[in-house]
């Protein structure tokens, strides 16, 4: 006799339960469109105002044949990609020295914190005067903001190694290369890693900055052409690619991230 | 010389901090560790047993005195790899799975991964947990993470086993199995095993000897030959001289009531 499982009988197949969010996502985003078009139509606002999604989409797509989006796009990523090995070196070499140095880091964090308290528009135009050499500058304007967090996470990192665990190193009577290679790197990285997360946000917000404010290239200037030029739909493009682009950005270091981290799945 | 001592402490005295106020942790030990012993200190919090074992693996240095480790320095025995340390937390690397944490010493003397990996697998062998070779540290219980650690310090095949309370943070159960897997250990490598431990029956049921410390600053108060015959199991606590034992650990102790 088969008990009656009425609960059973209510609920969605497995497949469906288990992958749920791949089906919730999309449907969010569809729904997000059709209200926004709604509300053009109700509206009748003019595509200067408020474009349409679709109106947004054919913008897109224009843009992209004739390569004016892939030219800015790659001038984007290219100036952020190298803001942020900058930032890296630096934070990573320099975050190690302090981490091993509380006097050094006395002496010298006043001023590390000072380059984040001030502005980076007021910082800039200094840089620029200095550098002037478009792509380079814009990516060292963007290094500025981006190498704190990392900095600040590799030395609580490297710190954040217990006695007990050098102790041992010491023990193995183990040479400076290998307690860094073999203890402190691998210790430091998931505190590191997530001092990355937060720099590749803000290596994207540096460099649109200044582009938005300087540059003659690169999606921060082409957000600035169709504001002067009133072309909204090219507008919302823009920034919909910009947002596209630092969401892969950010999916990208979480996923590198993962792949590095795989000892603590185990874990949870 | 005696030469059956394998790590001589000779008048040793610690002391932290800055020369006029400070503390005094320990003051004027002596003790003799004969070669293949199993060596107990036992003593209240705070009495210096951690710093007594530290200073045996040039972890730290004495402020007067001396000690000899297998006719060495400290340092020169460290550098030599002579003492295996084992701490009160199993201090796993926890991105490296099991195996790869007891090749760690080896990978750090430049062993070739054939010669490190037979080790391993000969020393999880020892400790019955082969088949957890390829797991995370994270993924095995606190007993089983403590027993990795052990295999970890014998990776080296040292002469001497330093033991910094290991079955402290474990729950008695647990406790007491480590405790016969560790005389199992210690009969197969004929290692040299000095054990700090807060227990008083630990100390009786695995010791040859075991030298009582007094409270800070410390000193060895007495060192009580435990003759117990080996090997020692369960039926050992039904003798007569096991509880006679732990009376007089005890009262070294001063933990008995006065009469």
């Amino acid at each position: 006799m088969r008990t009656l499982d009425w609960n059973s009988e209510m609920r969605l197949p497995t497949f469906v339960r288990a992958h749920i969010q791949y089906i919730l996502i999309p449907f969010a985003l569809g729904l997000f469109l059709l209200l926004w078009e709604t509300i053009i139509i109700v509206n009748r606002f003019p595509a200067f105002i408020l474009p349409t999604p679709r109106e947004v989409a054919h913008s897109f797509g224009a843009n992209w044949q004739s390569g004016i989006f892939p030219r800015h796009l790659a001038i984007t990523l290219f100036e952020i990609g190298l803001g942020f090995s900058i930032a890296f070196t630096f934070a990573t070499s320099v975050g190690y020295l302090l981490a091993k140095s509380p006097l050094l880091e006395k002496i010298v964090s006043p001023y590390l914190i000072a380059t984040q308290a001030i502005p980076i528009v007021a910082i800039a135009p200094l840089i620029i005067i200095w550098i002037n050499t478009g792509s380079v500058q814009n990516a060292l304007i963007a290094a500025l903001i981006t190498f704190f967090p990392m900095l600040v996470n590799t030395i609580i990192g490297v710190r954040s190694v217990r006695e007990e665990y050098r102790a041992l190193m010491r023990s193995y009577a183990a040479n400076r290369w290998q307690v860094f290679a073999k203890l402190e790197v691998p210790a430091a990285l998931p505190i590191f890693l997530g001092g990355v997360r937060v720099g590749i946000t803000l290596a994207v917000i540096g460099v649109i900055v200044v582009e938005l404010m300087w540059a003659d290239r690169g999606l921060g200037f082409l957000i600035n052409f169709a504001q002067g030029h009133l072309d909204t739909p090219l507008l919302f493009a823009t920034v919909a690619a910009l947002s596209a682009m630092a969401i892969g950005l950010y999916l990208t270091v979480v996923f590198i991230e993962k792949i590095i981290l795989r000892w603590r799945r185990s874990v949870q | 010389m005696d030469h059956h001592s394998l790590i001589e402490i000779e008048a040793v005295s610690k002391h932290y901090g800055p020369a006029r106020d400070g503390v005094l942790a320990l003051r004027d030990v002596s003790l003799r560790i004969r070669a293949g012993e199993f060596l107990s200190i036992i003593g209240p919090s705070g009495c210096g047993k951690s710093t007594l074992l530290k200073m045996i693996g040039d972890l730290l240095a004495p402020s007067a005195g001396r000690i000899v480790v297998n006719g060495k320095t400290p340092e020169a025995a460290r550098r030599a790899r002579e003492c295996g340390i084992v701490f009160q937390t199993p201090t796993l690397m926890e991105w490296r799975s099991v195996a790869q944490n007891i090749e760690l010493p080896l990978e750090i003397v430049g062993a070739p991964r054939a010669e490190r990996q037979q080790r391993a697998n000969a020393l999880l062998d020892l400790i019955r947990l082969r088949e957890f070779a390829a797991r995370f540290p994270g993924e095995l219980s606190a007993g089983m993470q403590m027993q990795v650690s052990i295999a970890r310090a014998l990776a080296f095949r040292p002469a001497i086993l330093l033991m910094d309370e290991p079955f402290g943070a474990l729950d008695e159960i647990t406790r007491e199995r480590l405790g016969r897997e560790l005389l199992d250990l210690w009969t197969k490598t004929r290692v040299t095993i000095v054990f700090i431990t807060h227990s008083v029956p630990e100390a009786v049921r695995l010791s040859d000897r075991v030298a009582v410390m007094s409270p800070r600053p410390g000193r060895i108060e007495r060192v009580l030959a435990i003759d117990l015959p080996r090997p020692r199991s369960a039926a050992t606590r039904d003798l007569p001289r096991y509880w006679e034992l732990l009376r007089e650990v005890r009262a070294a102790l001063g933990l008995n009531e006065p009469k």
